[in-house]
């Protein structure tokens, strides 16, 4: 072992005895087990995950060595066990970095798409709103789990397909986000609930879409206006003649497509609503903008590709405070350094956009919402390109990133013009569940509607 | 004035391109190829736009 560099090994944090180290903790509170380690450990420290080392980086030096690193120094090919089973073998994160990139970088995510899809999801809202009566509640992760599930299927994979939809994709799909628990780490088929919940869910959706393939192939042809993915995936065949993709690889694309836009833009929905509920004053500000935005009836579709510098600083603030992943992991392929500390080959090494978000010399009055910190001159998500990190960053920044921040602002375009909402729960008690790798919110979520009394054509904010 | 791009950040969304027409395209490989890297002054704001919104803050403008 090398030891005359004067490089030395990252302290380990406190706890984390038993046999599977800190599992335990990252199951039950892992914002406070990582906060811990930049606490005790400082930019570079440890914990223990069942028998690996985890290197748990945080600050822009750090960060910025994470997030710069390429695949074949920090893989993420290996660090998510917990995803296999939900994609399916084959799919994303078994398949070869070009790969990879390729299903991600879906073509439907580029710039020019953007209009197209401003205007579907409006109107996906409409008809979901188009069941509200003039006041009644919602339970917030339900609602946008359901809502997301249309306008991520009809803009990823098409409208022929959203068509074919209903409530029951939705929960199947909340049982295969349910099925992430860090146990993983020591068993992907370990025997508990929620993993034979989500192999369960996952052969449902298998039989739902080889259902709806039956019914294409035996059905007229479709107009080439009309075609979506899944009609282009069945006319692909093999040398020989046959479907070159089964319904089970077809299901796995299409969760591997739906699912990082789902949980997460879900998730920051919910929390943006219930951080305006907090505060009132910013929500009328909120209001304001749109009302002055929409003054002239402009179509959502426009105006949702535009500024809209408060609420858009308001998603921002929600995603820091709340950011939907937690913890971003990799697998070291070769002897590192960082910051004077050693990283060794398949250690797993870690960013956290909990902790890093909320660092109090990058983010005065971490801890509170403040969307005004983005307005110029502050601009402090764009100063701290390496700690304000809710998208991550560098080569494996989310690539729907835009196409979230365009979905967010035509959602909340039509929900505010015309509702109104408040706390149907004391605002203190809305919560994340940090039981599963993938964050959800903790129920009972839920919010008061009421139809506003003014119409959207003559400003909507009372 | 000239245009850097950092290739490590760059995911070739495209927005660049829609901000400033004909200084930016993004191929199929889904990386920026800048096409004009001495553009005119009178550019400016729609290259600061670009800038702006790169949603992987990949680009920035030098004045040598």
């Amino acid at each position: 072992m090398a030891v005359d560099t004067g490089v030395r090994e990252p302290a380990r944090v406190s706890g984390g005895e038993g046999a599977t180290g800190h599992l335990e903790e990252l199951r039950t509170d892992p914002i406070a087990l990582m906060e811990r380690v930049r606490s005790e450990c400082g930019d570079v420290g440890m914990f223990r995950l069942a028998d690996r080392d985890v290197v748990l980086l945080s600050g822009a030096e750090a960060n910025e060595f994470f997030f710069r690193s390429p695949e074949d120094v920090l893989d993420q090919a290996e660090a998510y066990p917990f995803m296999t089973p939900v994609f399916g073998e084959g799919v994303v994160f078994d398949a070869s970095p070009e790969r990879r990139r390729e299903m991600l970088h879906n073509q439907a995510l580029r710039d020019k798409f953007m209009r197209g899809h401003a205007a579907t999801i409006a109107s996906e809202v409409e008809r979901m709103v188009g069941d509200w009566d003039d006041e009644g509640e919602i339970d917030l992760l339900e609602w946008f789990a359901e809502l997301f599930m249309y306008t991520s299927s009809a803009c990823l994979v098409g409208k022929r397909f959203r068509e074919q939809l209903d409530g029951r994709f939705a929960k199947l799909f909340h049982d295969l986000e349910q099925g992430t628990d860090a146990i993983a780490y020591v068993d992907p088929y370990a025997d508990i609930e929620s993993f034979h919940k989500r192999d369960a869910a996952r052969a449902e959706l298998v039989s739902l879409i080889q259902g709806i393939m039956e019914r294409r192939a035996a059905g007229p042809p479709v107009s080439d206006d009309d075609r979506d993915l899944v009609d282009v995936l069945m006319s692909i065949k093999n040398p020989d003649g046959t479907d070159r993709f089964l319904p089970d690889e077809v299901t796995g694309m299409f969760i591997s497509m739906m699912f990082a836009g789902h949980h997460t833009t879900s998730g920051t929905a919910a929390w943006t609503l219930i951080e305006w509920l907090r505060h009132p004053e910013v929500l009328a500000r909120v209001d304001d903008e749109l009302a002055e935005l929409y003054v002239d009836g402009a179509e959502v579709s426009y105006q949702a590709l535009r500024e809209m510098p408060l609420l858009e600083s308001s998603i921002k603030e929600a995603l820091r405070l709340h950011p939907p992943l937690i913890l971003l992991l990799r697998v070291a392929k070769e002897e590192l350094e960082v910051e004077g500390y050693a990283i060794h080959e398949g250690q797993m090494v870690a960013a956290s956009p909990a902790v890093s978000n909320r660092i109090p010399e990058d983010f005065p009055d971490a801890d509170a919402f403040q969307p005004d910190r983005y307005l110029d001159p502050r601009d402090e998500d764009r100063l701290n390109p390496w700690t304000w990190i809710p998208f991550g960053a560098g080569r494996h920044r989310c690539v729907g990133q835009a196409f979230a921040m365009m979905q967010l602002k035509a959602i909340f375009s039509v929900l505010l013009l015309d509702w109104e909402f408040e706390p149907a729960q004391s605002p203190e008690t809305y919560r994340n569940d940090h039981s599963k790798m993938v964050v959800q919110l903790q129920q009972p979520c839920v919010v008061r509607y009421r139809r506003r009394a003014v119409a959207r054509s003559t400003g909507g904010a009372a | 004035m000239r245009i850097v791009v950092d290739r490590d950040l760059c995911q070739g969304h495209g927005v660049c391109e829609s901000e400033a027409p004909g200084v930016f395209e993004v191929g199929k490989d889904h990386q920026v190829v800048v096409l004009d890297t001495a553009p005119s002054e009178d550019r400016r704001s729609e290259l600061e736009a670009a800038v702006r919104f790169c949603p992987t803050h990949a680009l920035s403008l030098v004045d040598d």
